[in-house]
């Protein structure tokens, strides 16, 4: 029954599946973006994407958000994780009840964001209750930015925070007793062991990790559509415009992929930085 | 398991009532962008259709899906729609695909929306439907704010201006409400009422003084406006909810309001400025494809729908206005009667300046809007300078009419080649 094709035999559908609905799709969009409707070569979209007055104020937005997010999430899933494997009863259900979010769509969690920042939603008509405001407060007007970033900031954080921790717990789960045994033989303290042998541990796993977040978080844009309009643009936000309201899908090939390319850069710097050396891994 | 089960139940009684309907369709497909929420398509199907003997099957849907749609039939070059309603804006891309109407007997359509139509070619593309318009609606509690000497029903922008501050010194807060949000016809307001109000064009005076005037008029209107406009897109609802008293926006956008509380509300014109009472009327067509399973079934329902009888249903359905000459009968809903009111106002003032939808930009049409959505963005939202502004997007502008070739249309003088950016 075994041979050495067999493997490959395996991969081939997906495969197969990989380059029929995604290297297939990623040539025409990469052809649109570089090749005029006569079929001459040109850099034309990419010259109308990057002179267009929203396209920097786009790029830095996403850039901010990314960075203001992840990192919060790496360590907020760090930390949850640490208490989560701690844990000697009931982890499973605290487990399930965190990873909840991960279950609601982007739009969703957009939305209910959005019912407790609006104008008339749950913040204001509470304060107002409490008597701390005399008038509703528009968090999320064209003139405060900073709210509406700090907003969509939160949301993420709520919604995709989750999808780290399922992927830490389980890489901490993976690190063998022993270790932690011999340091506290030694008398490590419990900062010590975190970070001398749960984080080096933990690289391949906050590898995957660093790298689906950062990835989701430059496609960030139902939760941003929800909640900012057009008040704050990002990058996915604007290859859907020029998509379906301005129609042009040369110049939305090139804005995906400018997103591309900012993934696989930030992929690349992730593997780098957090490369295990082979006789390192478990 | 039992979920798939009944997955599997469902999906064969969809595919099951799929089968019936295209059992039963000798009747003509109406597939139309206008009437596409659930009351309106009720509506349509039930007050205005029923009387169609032959059978109509009317269905609304989103633009996007509704373009999509008919190209797809066209390009197949067989479909099951036998008539298409939509804006005059959406016809233009399709005018290839459409059939000549010109035998069709059209007395007492409105000449002018017939000749729009044509879409510029000798034939007749569509066959106009009904009309709409961008009006004013106050809250009667705003009218003793207004300033001393200005009528209401014939205001200009400064006295506009003074007004919405007036309001914001009596409340405390911005009672002015503009729909800038992101599905807002705000881009309308630009075209069809401040530009030609100042400039007497839409298109050409576009980076003038003149027009360099309108946005700072408009900044100073913006400083008085509810700040929450960012997020308005129909007006009606804050209107109802009081948040704003006085608001511009398309009166089916306002019809909720007007049913609701006619005691409360007031219709009234558009303001005027040194150039006139700029104001844009949306004319909705009826065509046929030229893919259509029964073309005279489809003719059938276009002369049945232009009938006066027909258009006052269709009034009532959709809050649309009537085409064909037609006497309003009294007893017509609030919303029919305040606008009207507005309408007959509006474009029987003696300084009545009509600034007409973009004609021949074809799928050009969006980054067309997004010229004066961008401005706004700038220099109201960003507080850029006007001048750059005005000099950057009208580069922009300019490559977009001799892309389109599009020569200009109302108020802009008739031009031989591409509409010229000045």
């Amino acid at each position: 029954m075994y041979s050495r094709k067999l493997p490959y035999l395996l991969l081939l559908p997906s495969a197969l599946f990989l380059c029929v609905f995604f290297l297939y799709p990623f040539v025409l969009v990469a052809w649109q973006a570089f090749v005029t409707d006569t079929g001459e070569l040109t850099s034309e979209y990419f010259m109308e994407m990057a002179t267009h007055w929203k396209f920097n104020t786009a790029l830095i937005n996403t850039l901010l958000l990314a960075l203001a997010v992840v990192p919060f999430q790496i360590v907020l899933a760090l930390y949850m994780a640490t208490l989560v494997n701690g844990m000697k009863r009931g982890r499973d259900l605290i487990l399930y009840i965190w990873t909840i979010p991960l279950g609601i769509s982007d739009l969703a969690a957009g939305i209910i964001w959005l019912a407790i920042f609006e104008q008339t939603g749950f913040l204001n008509s509470f304060m107002q209750s409490l008597g701390f405001i005399e008038e509703p407060i528009g968090f999320l007007g064209y003139q405060n930015k900073g709210t509406i970033f700090v907003a969509i900031m939160l949301a993420e954080i709520w919604r995709a925070t989750a999808i780290v921790l399922v992927i830490l717990v389980a890489g901490m789960g993976l690190i063998p007793k022993e270790y932690y045994e011999a340091a506290e033989v030694f008398g490590a303290s419990r900062w010590k062991q975190f970070t001398r042998i749960t984080l080096p541990m933990l690289k391949p796993s906050l590898q995957t990790a660093m790298i689906l977040r950062v990835i989701l978080a430059f496609e960030v844009f139902a939760v941003v559509v929800a909640l900012g309009g057009t008040n704050l643009p990002v990058l996915m936000g604007e290859i859907y415009t020029w998509q379906y309201d301005l129609r042009d899908s040369s110049v939305a090939a090139a804005y995906a992929l400018v997103v591309l390319a900012i993934s696989i850069g930030f992929t690349l710097l992730i593997m780098w930085g957090l490369r295990t050396p082979k006789g390192a891994r478990v | 398991m039992i979920v798939r089960k009944s997955l599997l139940t469902l999906a064969l009684a969809a595919g099951l009532s799929a089968l019936g309907a295209s059992a039963a369709s000798a009747e003509v497909l109406f597939w139309s962008t206008q009437g596409n929420t659930v009351e309106e398509s009720q509506a349509m199907r039930d007050q205005v259709l029923s009387g169609f003997e032959a059978g109509a099957d009317f269905q609304g849907s989103e633009s996007g899906p509704w373009i999509t749609r008919i190209e797809a039939e066209l390009q197949a070059g067989s479909g099951k729609i036998g008539v298409l309603g939509s804006l005059h804006g959406s016809f233009i891309s399709l005018s290839d695909g459409l059939a000549d109407l010109s035998d069709m007997d059209t007395t007492g359509v409105n000449s002018t929306f017939l000749e729009l139509g044509k879409l510029g070619t000798d034939e007749q593309k569509y066959i106009p439907w009904m009309q709409a318009t961008y009006i004013m609606a106050a809250n009667k509690k705003a009218l003793e704010h207004l300033p001393d000497g200005a009528d209401v029903m014939a205001l200009t922008y400064d006295q506009l201006i003074d007004w919405a501050k007036n309001m914001a010194d009596a409340t405390g807060s911005n009672k002015f409400g503009f729909p800038a949000g992101p599905k807002g016809l705000k881009h309308r307001f630009f075209q069809g009422y401040l530009y030609p109000s100042y400039t007497n064009s839409m298109v050409s005076q576009f980076r003038s003084p003149e027009a360099e005037e309108a946005w700072n008029k408009f900044k100073e209107l913006w400083s008085y406006t509810n700040p929450g406009s960012t997020n308005f897109s129909f007006m009606q609802e804050q209107l109802l909810t009081d948040e704003v008293w006085v608001a511009f926006d398309h009166t089916a956008r306002l019809a909720d309001a007007f049913n609701q509380r006619p005691d409360d509300f007031i219709g009234f014109p558009a303001p005027a400025g040194p150039t006139g009472r700029g104001f844009m009327p949306v004319v909705v067509g009826i065509g046929v494809p030229s893919t259509a399973p029964d073309m005279e079934g489809a003719k059938e329902l276009i002369s049945y729908l232009s009938q006066p009888e027909t258009q006052i249903a269709t009034l009532r359905a959709t809050n649309f206005f009537p085409v064909v000459d037609v006497e309003l009968p009294d007893d017509m809903p609030p919303a029919v009667q305040l606008s009207g009111a507005a309408i007959a106002a509006m474009s029987g003032a003696d300084d009545a300046n009509p600034g007409l939808l973009p004609v021949g930009l074809g799928d050009l049409g969006g980054k067309f809007n997004a010229v004066y959505v961008d401005s706004f963005e700038r220099i109201v939202l960003g507080g850029q300078d006007v001048r750059e502004v005005l000099d950057d997007q009208a580069d922009t502008l300019r490559a977009l009419m001799e892309e389109a070739g599009a020569p200009c249309w109302a108020p802009d003088v008739a031009s031989d080649g591409p509409c010229p950016v000045e």
